[in-house]
């Protein structure tokens, strides 16, 4: 077997001794939609990857098949050290029911999640949208990435289209640019700042 | 999904971990930073994959990242970190308790920043 350190490419980069603090946002959306390369337009360091078994529950109802199966999930993050104090980290994970047990356990604690979507293909972050909204309580903002063959929806129709509550903030983005994809997610960060979880003091 | 890089399969996972399968304490997430304690030598019967994890962590590192320089799914460098941090090998940077939400004043300064990128 090799040694894990011998592939091991990537000088670790350690955060300044300052950094005594992080929280995180969930980088969500269905396969394909820009999530990594939210996560590399922002990240001060190149994005990083770790994969997980996991057991999910399979589709559907094969009487001949066993009902549960192990996959492996990939997830991406990259971090952004937003203050000598506070380091921001971004995961990005495939949002689908069946990776519920993964995100799950990442949710938790989350300051919110940045949710993409790809306006030629909407209804795939329908599920990932009622994930969210049913079986978590953590703020998000719906993320509209513009690919060059997207077909360019005004955001109150796409907002519609996703039976988005009013108050859930939509905003367009190049997931290439960094200005663009750092917007997001002070929309994002904005937009928790109104919930009422977060308005205790607690540094 | 490139599973030939995948390094991980569940005998493995039990092994190195002394045949437990989740961390002593939950209070370890994937953001949870943590750092070496350098007063402390790894006892000698710590393995070499503890003993590289040690090593790695000489500067604060979130759990994730040492998961991924070491190529280890997060749930057994959980385990492997809750239990350096148990021999005293290991300290949790990160100053927040477990499951205790950012509170509007870290917001705050998280937004600060970000402005400021
Ligand atoms: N034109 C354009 N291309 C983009 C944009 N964002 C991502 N892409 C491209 O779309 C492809 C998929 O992007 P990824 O960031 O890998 O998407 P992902 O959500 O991480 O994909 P999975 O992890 O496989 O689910 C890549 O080839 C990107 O270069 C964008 O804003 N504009
Ligand atoms: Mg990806």
């Amino acid at each position: 077997m090799d040694s894990a350190s011998s592939d091991r490419t990537a000088p670790e980069q350690h955060l300044a001794p300052t950094v005594a603090r992080s929280v995180k946002v969930l980088v969500v959306g269905a396969f394909g939609v820009g999530k990594t390369t939210l996560i590399g337009a922002v990240s001060e360091i190149d994005p990083l990857r770790t994969e997980e078994r996991i057991t999910t529950a399979s589709v559907g109802i094969d009487p001949g098949q066993p009902n549960k199966e192990t996959t492996t999930v990939a997830m991406d993050f990259g971090r952004i050290t937003v203050t000598d104090e506070i380091a921001l980290y971004l995961f990005g994970t495939p949002g689908q029911r069946r990776f519920w047990d993964l995100w799950a356990g990442l949710a938790d604690g989350a300051v919110g999640a940045l949710v993409m979507i790809d306006t030629r293909n909407l209804e795939d972050s329908f599920e990932v949208l009622d994930q969210l909204e049913l079986r978590t309580k953590i703020p998000f903002a719906v993320v509209v990435n513009q690919f060059p063959d997207s077909p360019s929806y005004p955001l109150e129709r796409v907002r519609a289209a996703l039976d988005l509550l009013p108050e859930t903030p939509i905003v367009e983005c190049d997931a290439r640019d960094r200005p663009s994809s750092v917007l997001t997610l002070i929309t994002l960060v904005e937009h928790a700042m109104t919930f009422p979880v977060f308005q205790k003091v607690n540094a | 999904m490139d599973t030939e890089e995948y390094r991980d399969h569940p005998v493995r996972s039990y092994v190195l971990t002394s045949g437990r399968a989740h961390p002593s304490r939950n209070t370890l997430r994937p953001e949870t930073l943590v750092r070496a304690v350098e007063s402390r030598p790894v006892l000698s019967t710590a393995g070499r994959l503890e003993r590289e994890l040690v090593q790695l962590c000489r500067g604060t590192l979130a759990l994730a990242e040492v998961a991924a320089y070491l190529q280890l799914p997060v749930s057994l460098v959980a385990v492997m970190v809750s239990d350096l941090v148990d021999s005293g090998n290991l300290t949790i940077r990160s100053n927040h308790q477990a499951h205790v939400l950012p509170g509007k004043d870290i917001l705050e300064k998280i937004l600060d920043g970000l402005r400021k990128l």
